[in-house]
C-alpha cells in the first residue's frame, strides 16, 4: 500500500488533481466577483471595489460572511433532505471537472466516454434542485423547483442532441480526443475548429446551455422579481453558498464543454521557450472559457426574462427539431463524403 | 479478478429483493420501484455474462431492457396519477372493484 | 483493489435495495433506488461496460427516476400509515414468503457456483464503437421498433394522465 501511495505516477496524479481542483475553486470564487463587476459596469456603476485592490478580496469576504450567517431551518421542513440538497447539487457540479482536459497532459482522468459522463453527472444535478425546493416546505421554493427541474430536463435533450453532429465528425466520445481532433489549420490560417463545421449545433448548444444552467434569459425558476429566490429561498449561510457555487460550477462546466466541442479546446498557436510552450495550451483554454463566461454575464445584464410557457415551447418546438435536423444533415454529409 | 458467480449471486439477491418487494408491499409506487430493481438485477446478469463470454449482444440486450423500462415507467406513472385522482389512495388493495 | 471496489458497490446496491422496501415514505424509497442505480452503474464499469454504465445513469437515474420523484411530489403523497401494511394476510405472507425467497436464492447460488469462469475471452470492450456497430447492423430492426414503442408509450402516458379525456 505504501509503495502504491509513493508511486511516481500516483504522486503526479495527485499533484494534477490538487492543482486542477484548487484552480477551479479559485476560478469559481472569482467568477462571482467578475459577474458582479461586469454587470455593474453595464449598469454604469462601479460594483464591489472596496475590499482589497479593485475588489479582488471580495470573494474572501463573501465566504467569511456565508460561514458566519445564522442558519435558519423552516418549520416542518424535511430536515434530512433539506441538509442533503445543497450537497446533491454541489457534488455533481464539481465532479464534471474530473474529465475535462485543461491541457495536453493536464487532466485528471481520460475515459473513453467522458462526454457522456459529463452529461450523466449534469442530469444528476437536477435532484439537488428538486429536493431543495421540496424539502423547504414552502410554496415559492416548490414552484421554483418544479419549474427549474422541468426546464432542465427539457433542455438537456437539445443539449445532448446538439453535440451529436460534432461526435459524428470526430468519431469519438472522449473529450481529450475531441480536442486533439481539432488540431491543425485549413489553408494555413483558419483553425480546424468544429464551430466552422457545425454553426447551427453551436447556436443550439449555447442556448440550451444557458437554459440548462438556469441563467437569464431562462431563469424563471429563480427569478428575483417573482419567486423571491426560487428553490433556494429558504437556504441561508453555507448551504446557500453551496447552491451558489454549484450554479457557477455548472456555468463553467458548460463553458468548458463548449470550448472543447466547438472552439478547439486547448489548441492554439504555440511559440516561445519550452516553459512557455508547456503553459500555453492551458492559457488558450482558460481564455476561451473566459470569453464564454463573459458572454454569459453580458447576456444576463442585457436580456429580459422569457415567460415559462414560452420557454418550454422554445425548448421543445424549436430547439429540439433544430438539433434533430442538424443531426440528419450532418449524417447525410458525413455519409456521402 | 472477480469470479463470475459473485456477480450472478449479487444479481440474484437484488432480483429476490425486487420480487419480495413486489409481492409484499401495498403502495403502487413501491411496486413500480421493485420492478425497476428486478430489471436492474437482470441488466447486471446480462452485462456479467457479456463480459465473461466476450460477446457484445449481452450489452445490446441491456439497451433494449432500458428502453422497455423507460416506457413502462412512464405509462405506469400515468396510470398511478389517474388512479390517485379517482381514489385518493395508492393502496392496491383498494382497487378491487372487479373482484367477485 | 478491484475486489474492495466490488464489495463496496455490491453492499451499497443491496443496502439501497433493502432501504427501498423498508422506508415508509415513498420519496425516500425512490431516492434509495437512485443510489442503487448508481451503484449498479459502478458495477457495470467494473465489468468494462462503461458506455452502458453512463447510459444507465443518464436514462435510469437521470430521467426515469426524476419522473418518479416528480409524480410523488406533485401528487403530494403522504407517508404510508403502518396500518395499511400490517393486515393479517400480509403477515402470513411475509412469514412464509421471505424464507421461501431465501431458499430460492440459495438454490440459485448453488447452481451458479459451478459456472465455469472460462477465460475472459478476447479483450472485448464495452465502448460505444462496439455497441454501435452491433446495434446498427445485426439489431437494426429491434432498434427501429423501440422507437415505435417509445412513441406509443408517450401517447399512452399523455392520454392516461389527462384530466378530461
Amino acid at each position: 500500500m505504501i509503495e502504491y501511495l509513493t508511486n511516481r505516477d500516483f504522486l503526479i496524479l495527485m499533484a494534477k488533481m490538487f492543482s486542477i481542483f484548487g484552480g477551479v475553486m479559485t476560478a469559481l470564487a472569482y467568477t462571482t466577483l467578475m459577474e458582479r463587476r461586469v454587470m455593474a459596469f453595464v449598469q454604469m456603476r462601479p460594483g464591489p471595489n472596496r475590499v482589497g485592490p479593485m475588489g479582488l478580496l471580495q470573494p474572501l469576504a463573501d465566504g467569511l460572511k456565508f460561514l458566519f450567517k445564522e442558519q435558519v431551518v423552516p418549520t416542518n421542513a424535511n430536515v434530512l433532505l433539506y441538509y442533503a440538497a445543497p450537497i446533491v447539487s454541489l457534488v455533481p457540479a464539481l465532479l464534471s471537472f474530473s474529465v475535462i482536459p485543461f491541457g495536453p497532459d493536464l487532466k485528471m482522468s481520460d475515459i473513453s466516454v467522458s462526454l457522456l459522463f459529463v452529461f450523466a453527472i449534469t442530469s444528476l444535478g437536477v435532484y439537488g434542485i428538486v429536493l431543495g425546493g421540496w424539502a423547504s416546505n414552502s410554496k415559492y421554493p416548490l414552484m421554483g423547483a418544479m419549474r427549474a427541474a422541468a426546464q432542465m430536463l427539457s433542455y438537456e435533450l437539445s443539449l445532448t442532441l446538439s453535440v451529436v453532429g460534432v461526435l459524428m465528425i470526430a468519431h469519438t466520445l472522449s473529450l481529450a480526443e475531441l480536442v486533439t481532433s481539432q488540431q491543425g489549420t485549413w489553408f494555413g490560417f483558419i483553425p480546424r475548429w468544429n464551430i466552422f463545421l457545425q454553426p447551427v449545433a453551436f447556436l443550439v448548444y449555447v442556448v440550451s446551455a444557458v437554459a440548462e444552467t438556469n441563467r437569464l434569459p431562462f431563469d424563471l425558476a429563480e427569478s428575483e422579481q417573482e419567486l423571491v429566490a426560487g428553490w433556494h429561498t429558504e437556504y441561508s449561510g453555507m448551504k446557500f453558498a453551496m447552491f451558489f457555487l454549484a450554479e457557477y460550477a455548472n456555468m463553467v462546466t458548460v463553458s468548458c464543454l463548449a470550448t472543447i466541442l466547438f472552439l478547439g479546446g486547448w489548441n492554439g498557436p504555440s511559440f516561445g521557450p519550452w516553459w512557455l510552450q508547456m503553459a500555453l495550451p492551458t492559457v488558450w483554454f482558460i481564455s476561451k472559457i473566459f470569453c464564454f463566461i463573459f458572454a454569459y454575464i453580458m447576456v444576463r445584464a442585457t436580456v429580459p426574462r422569457i415567460r415559462y410557457d414560452q420557454l418550454m415551447q422554445f425548448g421543445w418546438k424549436i430547439l429540439l427539431p433544430l438539433a434533430v435536423a442538424n443531426i440528419l444533415i450532418t449524417s447525410l454529409v458525413v455519409a456521402l463524403s | 479478478m472477480i469470479p463470475l458467480h459473485w456477480y450472478l449471486i449479487l444479481a440474484a439477491v437484488l432480483f429476490l429483493l425486487g420480487t419480495l418487494g413486489f409481492f409484499l408491499k401495498r403502495n403502487i409506487i413501491t411496486l413500480l420501484l421493485s420492478v425497476e430493481i428486478m430489471l436492474n438485477a437482470v441488466n447486471l446478469t446480462f452485462v456479467a455474462f457479456s463480459s465473461q463470454r466476450g460477446l457484445i449482444s449481452g450489452q445490446i440486450f441491456v439497451f433494449f431492457v432500458l428502453v422497455v423500462a423507460a416506457a413502462e415507467a412512464a405509462v405506469g406513472l400515468a396510470l398511478v396519477i389517474a388512479m390517485f385522482r379517482n381514489r385518493e389512495s395508492l393502496n392496491v388493495d383498494r382497487s378491487n372493484l372487479l373482484k367477485w | 483493489m478491484i475486489q474492495i471496489l466490488f464489495f463496496f458497490f455490491a453492499a451499497l446496491a443491496v443496502g439501497a435495495a433493502i432501504n427501498v422496501l423498508v422506508q415508509k415514505h415513498v420519496l425516500y424509497s425512490s431516492l434509495s433506488l437512485i443510489v442503487m442505480l448508481t451503484a449498479v452503474s459502478a458495477l457495470f464499469i467494473l465489468l468494462q461496460a462503461e458506455f452502458l454504465a453512463v447510459i444507465n445513469v443518464i436514462v435510469y437515474a437521470g430521467a426515469i427516476m426524476v419522473l418518479f420523484v416528480f409524480v410523488i411530489m406533485l401528487l403530494n403523497i403522504p407517508a404510508d400509515p403502518s396500518g395499511e401494511d400490517g393486515s393479517d394476510r400480509l403477515r402470513w405472507l411475509k412469514l412464509i414468503g421471505i424464507p421461501l425467497g431465501i431458499f430460492l436464492l440459495l438454490m440459485v447460488g448453488a447452481t451458479v457456483w459451478n459456472v465455469s469462469n472460462s477465460t475472459n475471452a478476447t479483450q472485448m470492450t464495452g465502448t460505444a464503437q462496439a455497441i454501435g456497430q452491433s446495434l446498427f447492423t445485426d439489431y437494426l430492426l429491434p432498434f427501429e421498433l423501440t422507437s415505435l414503442l417509445i412513441l406509443i408509450a408517450l401517447m399512452g402516458a399523455v392520454v392516461f394522465a389527462k384530466k378530461d379525456l
